[in-house]
């Protein structure tokens, strides 16, 4: 074993240690056409994404990061694919994975993967915002579920699976998803969104999975 | 530049140890033996024992060798485990333990043992207050450690023994962090059991020990954890490790002759360390800095930065630290011991121990400072948290 291997890849600590496409000036001085932030400090892990937007493409991705190691790398290594060829179409954009990054990344420790990669969400977060900005409807948007636990990375999509499945009580949503276990701040939010699933689906006391 | 400053970790070997360890490898003889190769070791043995006791301020016969500090902590916790009281046994201990203690409690929760967590001050000390409150008829054990591993508080063990030898309830503690940093006496104390560790007093790893008491061993169900032969009055079986024991001997006896002006010379090193970077870096708080703390210990937080990422800038640069991030301890829960402080993660997910040794000079102290002040500038620089207001 190399005496100096990292826990990380190659490239992992190339973009930790050069980040590119650091914000560096103040945020009120760089006008961007959308804003994203997720994640917080109690997770450990939070990120802003900020982007411009011309004739459909991303033609410029800057952000700043608090985390770890891979976090940092993640969103540096998600700025240059995001920029790659004159920048992505927002509908490409929008539908980048946490594989996409993971894969410029050259791979990541398992434990690392919900946690630190959260760029694309900022990023979903970030065009979301330009649309709203221009008063238009993002057309990608069906397709991508919204993330509720930014922690455990717990979607919408998630936790009505989990309703249906007869899930309606929050701790047992905890139990099953993971969601609110860490720094809890997302509470109210899984709590509404199974409320709002369980009044959905069990309305009719027939359909109540009962006490 | 390789600059070591992770020796709550653990500490390298000191040259006198090397050279009694290189002096005894033709010694395999087992000290159970009858035979000379065996009585050679024996003896060898019976004086380490002897100086390794003296150094902790007993006598050898209540100090029995395990393998590490972990076995002497499990060895004392899962004795409650498979003895009969009547009741439901109860046992009291900290909520800034090491793991060894923290997972074996919960360990013995599952298997009927009632726990109870003492909470700590904002500075990371129990109150015996608090203590005496816990106590219940069914406390059959108390296990508080001495100096903390994360933040280096030095918990009011001696008090705690008073009250619980009033009490009559058998006393544990985890005293890893002490040895060569804290001048104690054992036998002075009131402690039932306490555990050590060569390996953090410039001895090797995989030799520890168990102090025993016998004078309230009647009324504790001690169970060895390892069963076997007759080592260690058939209190712990396994054949001894020799060397290790040696080893450790020879630490012992290297650090005894100078060691108070060891203990200044690195408390020197760790405070200037902190006076150095609480004028050069803005938004720190020192965890534990006005409890009695272990002189070579300092625990910063460092605000809106996270503690990973510290780790591996300064690793970059040779400087070798810890951190009480989730991102080191491989779960997403940062450091127990900071969030038992301060309960608040980003407190706990931004903090760095730097832990001095009698190996690090001042030098080693500014370059480390001057490298700390560059990587928090860089950290901050990009991250999207700024002070309020």
């Amino acid at each position: 074993m190399d005496k100096n291997q990292w826990a990380y890849s190659e490239n992992v600590k190339k973009h930790f240690m050069n980040p590119q496409n650091i914000l560096q000036i103040e945020e009120d001085k760089y006008p961007a056409d959308g804003k994203g932030m997720v994640g917080s400090p109690a997770c450990g892990d939070m990120m802003m994404v900020l982007i411009k937007v011309a004739n459909n493409r991303i033609s410029d991705f800057k952000w700043k990061t608090f985390g770890c190691a891979s976090a940092i790398a993640s969103t540096s290594a998600l700025s240059e694919l995001v920029l790659k060829d004159g920048g992505m179409t927002l509908e490409e954009a929008y539908k980048v994975t946490p594989e996409d990054i993971i894969r410029e990344l050259g791979g990541l420790p398992s434990n690392k993967i919900h946690c630190s990669v959260l760029g694309d969400k900022a990023l979903r977060e970030a065009i979301d915002d330009y649309y709203n900005k221009n008063n238009q409807k993002n057309p990608s948007q069906e397709s991508v579920s919204r993330v509720v636990c930014d922690c455990k990375n717990v979607t919408e999509e998630d936790i009505r699976m989990e309703v249906l499945e007869g899930v309606t009580d929050f701790e047992k949503m905890k139990e099953v998803t993971g969601a609110s276990t860490v720094c809890g701040k997302c509470e109210q939010d899984v709590r509404d969104t199974m409320k709002k699933f369980v009044e959905q689906y069990y309305k009719d006391d027939i359909y109540n999975p009962g006490e | 530049m390789s600059l070591y400053l992770d020796n709550n970790a653990t500490t390298s070997l000191h040259p006198a140890v090397k050279e009694a360890i290189i002096e005894f490898l033709d010694s395999y003889g087992n000290p159970g033996s009858m035979h000379e190769a065996g009585r050679r070791v024996k003896d060898r043995l019976d004086s380490a024992r002897e100086e390794i006791a003296s150094f902790l301020g007993t006598t050898p016969t209540k100090i029995m060798f395990t393998s590490c500090a972990s076995e002497s902590n499990n060895t004392i916790l899962k004795s409650l485990l498979l003895h009969d009281f009547g009741f439901k046994p109860h046992m009291i201990t900290s909520a800034i333990e090491h793991p060894s203690i923290i997972t074996t409690a919960r360990y013995l929760e599952k298997n009927g043992v009632d726990v109870t967590y003492l909470p700590v001050t904002k500075d990371g000390i129990i109150e015996i207050s608090a203590l005496e409150k816990a106590i219940t008829d069914r406390t059959v054990l108390v296990s508080i450690m001495h100096a903390n591993n994360e933040i280096g508080t030095v918990q009011p063990i001696e008090e705690a023994a008073k009250l619980l030898t009033q009490k009559n309830i058998f006393f544990h503690s985890d005293m890893v962090q002490a040895p060569g940093k804290i001048i104690f006496n054992l036998d002075s104390m009131d402690i039932d059991a306490a555990s050590f560790s060569a390996h953090k007093m410039h001895a090797p790893k995989g030799i520890g020990a168990l102090y025993f008491k016998n004078s309230k061993a009647e009324n504790f169900p001690f169970t060895p954890l390892i069963h076997g032969g007759h080592q260690e009055n058939g209190l712990r079986a396994g054949t001894e490790n020799t060397i290790g024991i040696i080893a450790w001997a020879a630490a012992c006896r290297a650090i005894k002759a100078d060691v108070q002006n060891e203990i200044d010379y690195i408390k020197n090193l760790r405070d200037s360390f902190e006076n150095i970077i609480k004028e050069s870096i803005s938004d720190i708080v020192i965890n534990g800095e006005s409890a009695p703390r272990k002189p070579c210990t300092s625990n910063v937080s460092f605000k809106y930065v996270e503690g990973e990422s510290i780790l591996l800038r300064l690793d970059m640069e040779g400087i070798a630290v810890s951190t009480g991030s989730a991102c080191s301890t491989g779960s997403l829960d940062p450091s127990h011991v900071i969030m038992a402080l301060h309960n608040d993660p980003e407190t706990a997910h931004g903090s760095i121990r730097f832990s001095f040794s009698r190996e690090n000079s001042m030098e080693d102290v500014q370059a480390t400072a001057a490298a700390l002040k560059k990587t928090i500038d860089f950290l901050r620089s990009i991250s999207p948290l700024t002070p309020k207001g």
